[in-house]
C-alpha cells in the first residue's frame, strides 16, 4: 500500500461555517475546488450539498428516502429520490467533476459496483465510510461477543440499513483491486477529528473511526 | 386528464353513488344549454386574437381568429416576477379555484391553490386558461368557426401540447408577462409544463410536472382509442355533425368518461371505496341493472361528465396527448430536448399511478440529469392511482410546497403577505 496520505487542513473555513456543519462535511467539501459540479449521493438532508452550494459548488444529490428529498427540496437543493445500487447506471459518463459518497457505502447492496460507477460518472470521487476495523468496535466483538453499536452505528444487527461493512484496510485493498488512484486518504477518530498524518495504516485502521478518501481514475496503461 | 368535479376532496370521502333526482335527459338539456354558451362566450375571461394574430399549428394550419378562456387569481407584481400558469389535464378547465359556471362545483385544484395552500393568490399571480381544442371558452370543435356561421365539429384542425403551450404563451405575451416563475401541472397539464420549459427555456423559472411523462405509452393511446370509439359508436354522434342537429352523442361519451375513469384510481382504491358491495339492495337482481356500487359510481362520473363536456373536444384531446413524445422531436433523445436550460424542475410521481408510472418520470429525471438541468424528483407513496394529484395528499403539498419556496426564495419573491 503505496499511497499519497495527507490530511487536508480545515483552512478555508469561516468561524460560523465551522460551527455550522459537521467536521466531516467540511473536510469532504475543503477536497472539492470551487466551480466545480458534484453529485452527493445518499444526501439525506442535504447539509453537506448546502455547504457545498454556499462555496459556489453545483451541487445535485440523491436520496432513497422521501423525507430527506423534501428536506433538501426545501433547502432549494436539487434532489432526485432514488437507490445508488439501481440509479447509477442511468448517469452518463463524465457528468461530474465529482461523486461523493458519504456513509452510504456499507448500506449498499454492491459496493463495489457502486464504486465503479462513481469513478465512470465523477472525475474524481470522495468516498467516506465507517471504518469497522475502530478499536472500539473490535472490543465490542471481542470482549462483549455481540456485533458492535455505537452512536455513529446505533442499530441493531437485524435492523440495520447497512449491510457491508469494511474496515479502512478492506477499502484500501478494494480501490487496489479495480484499480483507483488514490489521491488523498485520511482517518478521522470519534470526534471527526483527523488523525495525524505520519501513522501507518494499522494504525488508522485500528483508530480511525471513519475512513476519507479522495479518489480518481487511474490513468490507463499504469 | 380531466377536472375532477366528481371527486373534490369532499366527495371523495363519501360514495358518490345516489341516483341524482332530475332524470338524465332532463338535466342533459339544461346543463347542454350552459355548456354550449360557455363554449363561446364563457364566464371568465378572454383573450381574442384576430386574423393578424393566427395561432400555427403544428398540422400546418394557421388558426386566426382564435379566442383563449383564462382566470387569474392573485396580483402580478411590480417586475411582473411572480407569474404561475397552471396547465389543466385532459378534461379540466380554467376554474381551477372558483366556483365551476355549468357544474357549480368547487374548482378542481382548489388543494393546491388558495390561501395558505402551495399556491397562495396572495404571493402568486396564478393563471390557468382552457387549453385549444377544448371546450370551455377557447376555440376547438364545439366553437362556431367564424367562415361558416357554423360549429366546427371535425373540420376543425388536429391539435396537439405543442399548439396548446404556443396559444399559452400568446396570451401571457398579451398579459404582458416576460417569464413565469412557474407553470405547474399534473397529467395533460404536466405533458404542458414539460413542453413550455422546452419550448421556452429562458420564460420559465420553475417546472413542476406531476404524475406525467415525456410521451403518451402506447397503452395509454390504447385506452384512448377505446374512449374515441366509443364516442364514435353512438349514433348520435353523427360523423362529429351532431351540434347543427341539437344532439350530443352523451352515451359514448359516458362509455369512454367511464373507461377512462378506471384508468384514474387503482384497484386499491376502487376495492377501498366500493369492494362487492351492492347499491340500495342486498340480493342480486340478476340482470344488468346496477347492482354494484361501483357500477353506480362508474355511471354517475359517466353522466356528470356528459353535462359539461363536449364529445368532439374528448376527441381531439385525446388526440393531442397520444402524439405527444417529446424525444421524438428531438431524435430520440430526450435529453437533448433539456439541454442547457436552466429551469428548475420538480418531478412528482406516485406509487400506485399505472397510467403515467414512476418508471416513466425516473425516465424523464435521468435525461434531465444526464443534460445537467436542476431537477428534484419524488415518488408519494399513495394508494389513490393517477387521481392522487387532485386529492388532498399531504406529502405531495408538502413538496410541491418546498420546491415552490425554495424557487421563490431564489427569485427574489417575498413571502405570503401579511406573513
Amino acid at each position: 500500500m503505496n499511497m499519497q496520505q495527507g490530511v487536508l487542513p480545515l483552512n478555508g473555513f469561516s468561524g460560523g461555517e465551522v460551527l455550522a456543519y459537521r467536521p466531516d462535511h467540511l473536510l469532504v467539501a475543503g477536497m472539492v475546488e470551487r466551480g466545480s459540479k458534484v453529485l452527493d449521493i445518499g444526501c439525506g438532508d442535504g447539509d453537506l450539498l448546502q455547504l457545498l452550494e454556499s462555496r459556489g459548488i453545483d451541487g445535485r444529490g440523491i436520496e432513497l428516502s422521501r423525507e430527506g428529498v423534501n428536506h433538501c427540496v426545501a433547502k432549494g437543493l436539487a434532489v432526485v429520490q432514488g437507490d445508488a445500487d439501481t440509479d447509477l447506471v442511468d448517469y452518463p459518463d463524465d457528468a461530474f467533476d465529482y461523486v461523493i459518497l458519504s456513509q452510504t457505502l456499507q448500506a449498499t447492496r454492491r459496493p463495489k459496483t457502486v464504486l465503479e460507477n462513481l469513478l465512470r460518472i465523477g472525475r474524481r470521487a470522495i468516498v467516506t465510510f465507517p471504518n469497522f476495523g475502530f478499536w472500539r468496535l473490535r472490543l465490542q466483538l471481542l470482549v462483549g461477543g455481540h456485533m458492535p453499536r455505537t452512536d455513529n452505528l446505533p442499530f441493531t444487527w437485524y435492523d440495520t440499513p447497512n449491510i457491508h461493512f469494511c474496515t479502512i484496510k478492506d477499502f484500501v485493498q478494494l480501490c487496489d483491486e479495480i484499480g483507483v488512484k488514490m489521491e488523498r486518504a485520511v482517518a478521522l477518530d470519534a470526534y471527526a477529528r483527523p488523525l495525524r498524518v505520519a501513522m501507518p495504516w494499522w494504525f488508522w485502521n485500528m483508530f480511525g473511526e471513519q475512513g476519507v478518501f479522495l479518489l480518481s481514475r487511474a490513468e490507463k496503461g499504469r | 386528464m380531466r377536472d375532477m368535479t366528481g371527486l373534490t376532496p369532499k366527495s371523495t370521502s363519501a360514495l358518490r353513488t345516489v341516483a341524482p333526482q332530475e332524470p338524465l335527459e332532463a338535466r342533459l338539456e339544461t346543463r347542454s344549454e350552459e355548456r354550449s354558451h360557455e363554449v363561446d362566450h364563457p364566464s371568465s375571461l378572454v383573450a381574442q386574437f384576430d386574423a393578424a394574430r393566427p395561432l400555427h399549428l403544428d398540422c400546418g394550419v394557421d388558426l386566426a381568429p382564435f379566442q383563449i378562456a383564462y382566470q387569474t387569481y392573485g396580483e402580478l407584481n411590480a417586475d411582473k416576477s411572480n407569474a404561475v400558469l397552471i396547465c389543466h389535464a385532459l378534461t379540466g378547465d380554467q376554474h381551477v379555484a372558483n366556483r365551476h359556471p355549468v357544474t357549480g362545483k368547487p374548482g378542481w385544484w382548489e388543494t393546491l391553490v388558495g390561501p395558505g395552500r402551495p399556491l397562495d393568490p396572495s404571493r402568486y399571480f396564478i393563471i390557468c386558461s382552457n387549453v385549444i381544442g377544448g371546450c370551455m371558452g377557447s376555440t376547438g370543435p364545439a366553437s362556431l368557426n367564424p367562415a361558416t356561421g357554423k360549429v366546427w365539429g371535425l373540420d376543425f384542425p388536429i391539435i396537439t401540447i405543442p399548439d396548446m403551450v404556443r396559444a399559452q404563451a400568446m396570451l401571457i405575451d398579451h398579459l404582458g408577462i416576460d417569464t413565469l416563475f412557474a407553470v405547474v401541472g399534473g397529467s395533460m397539464g404536466g405533458m404542458q409544463a414539460l413542453q413550455w420549459t422546452v419550448a421556452y427555456p429562458a420564460r420559465v423559472f420553475a417546472t413542476l410536472a406531476i404524475a406525467c411523462a415525456t410521451r403518451h405509452s402506447a397503452q395509454n393511446i390504447a385506452f384512448h382509442e377505446l374512449g374515441r370509439q366509443a364516442v364514435m359508436a353512438d349514433p348520435d354522434w353523427d360523423h362529429g355533425g351532431y351540434a347543427d342537429k341539437g344532439i350530443h352523442p352523451h352515451r359514448g361519451l359516458a362509455v369512454a368518461r367511464m373507461a377512462a375513469h378506471i384508468t384514474y384510481l387503482s384497484d386499491a382504491a376502487l376495492h377501498r371505496k366500493f369492494g362487492r358491495r351492492m347499491q340500495d339492495r342486498e340480493l342480486p337482481t340478476f340482470s344488468f341493472d346496477a347492482d354494484f356500487q361501483v357500477e353506480s359510481y362508474l355511471r354517475y362520473q359517466g353522466s356528470s361528465f356528459v353535462e359539461r363536456f363536449d364529445a368532439n373536444s374528448y376527441l381531439y384531446l385525446t388526440r393531442a396527448m397520444d402524439y405527444f413524445d417529446i424525444a421524438g422531436d428531438h431524435d430520440g433523445v430526450l435529453a437533448a430536448a433539456f439541454r442547457g436550460i436552466k429551469t428548475r424542475f420538480c418531478v412528482v410521481s406516485f406509487t400506485s399511478d399505472w397510467l403515467f408510472p414512476t418508471s416513466e418520470s425516473r425516465a424523464l429525471v435521468h435525461a434531465l440529469n444526464a443534460s445537467s438541468a436542476r431537477v428534484s424528483f419524488a415518488e408519494i407513496e399513495t394508494d389513490r392511482g393517477h387521481d392522487a394529484f387532485l386529492l388532498d395528499v399531504p406529502e405531495f403539498f408538502e413538496i410541491a410546497s418546498a420546491f415552490l419556496d425554495s424557487a421563490g426564495k431564489a427569485r427574489g419573491l417575498a413571502a405570503v403577505r401579511g406573513g
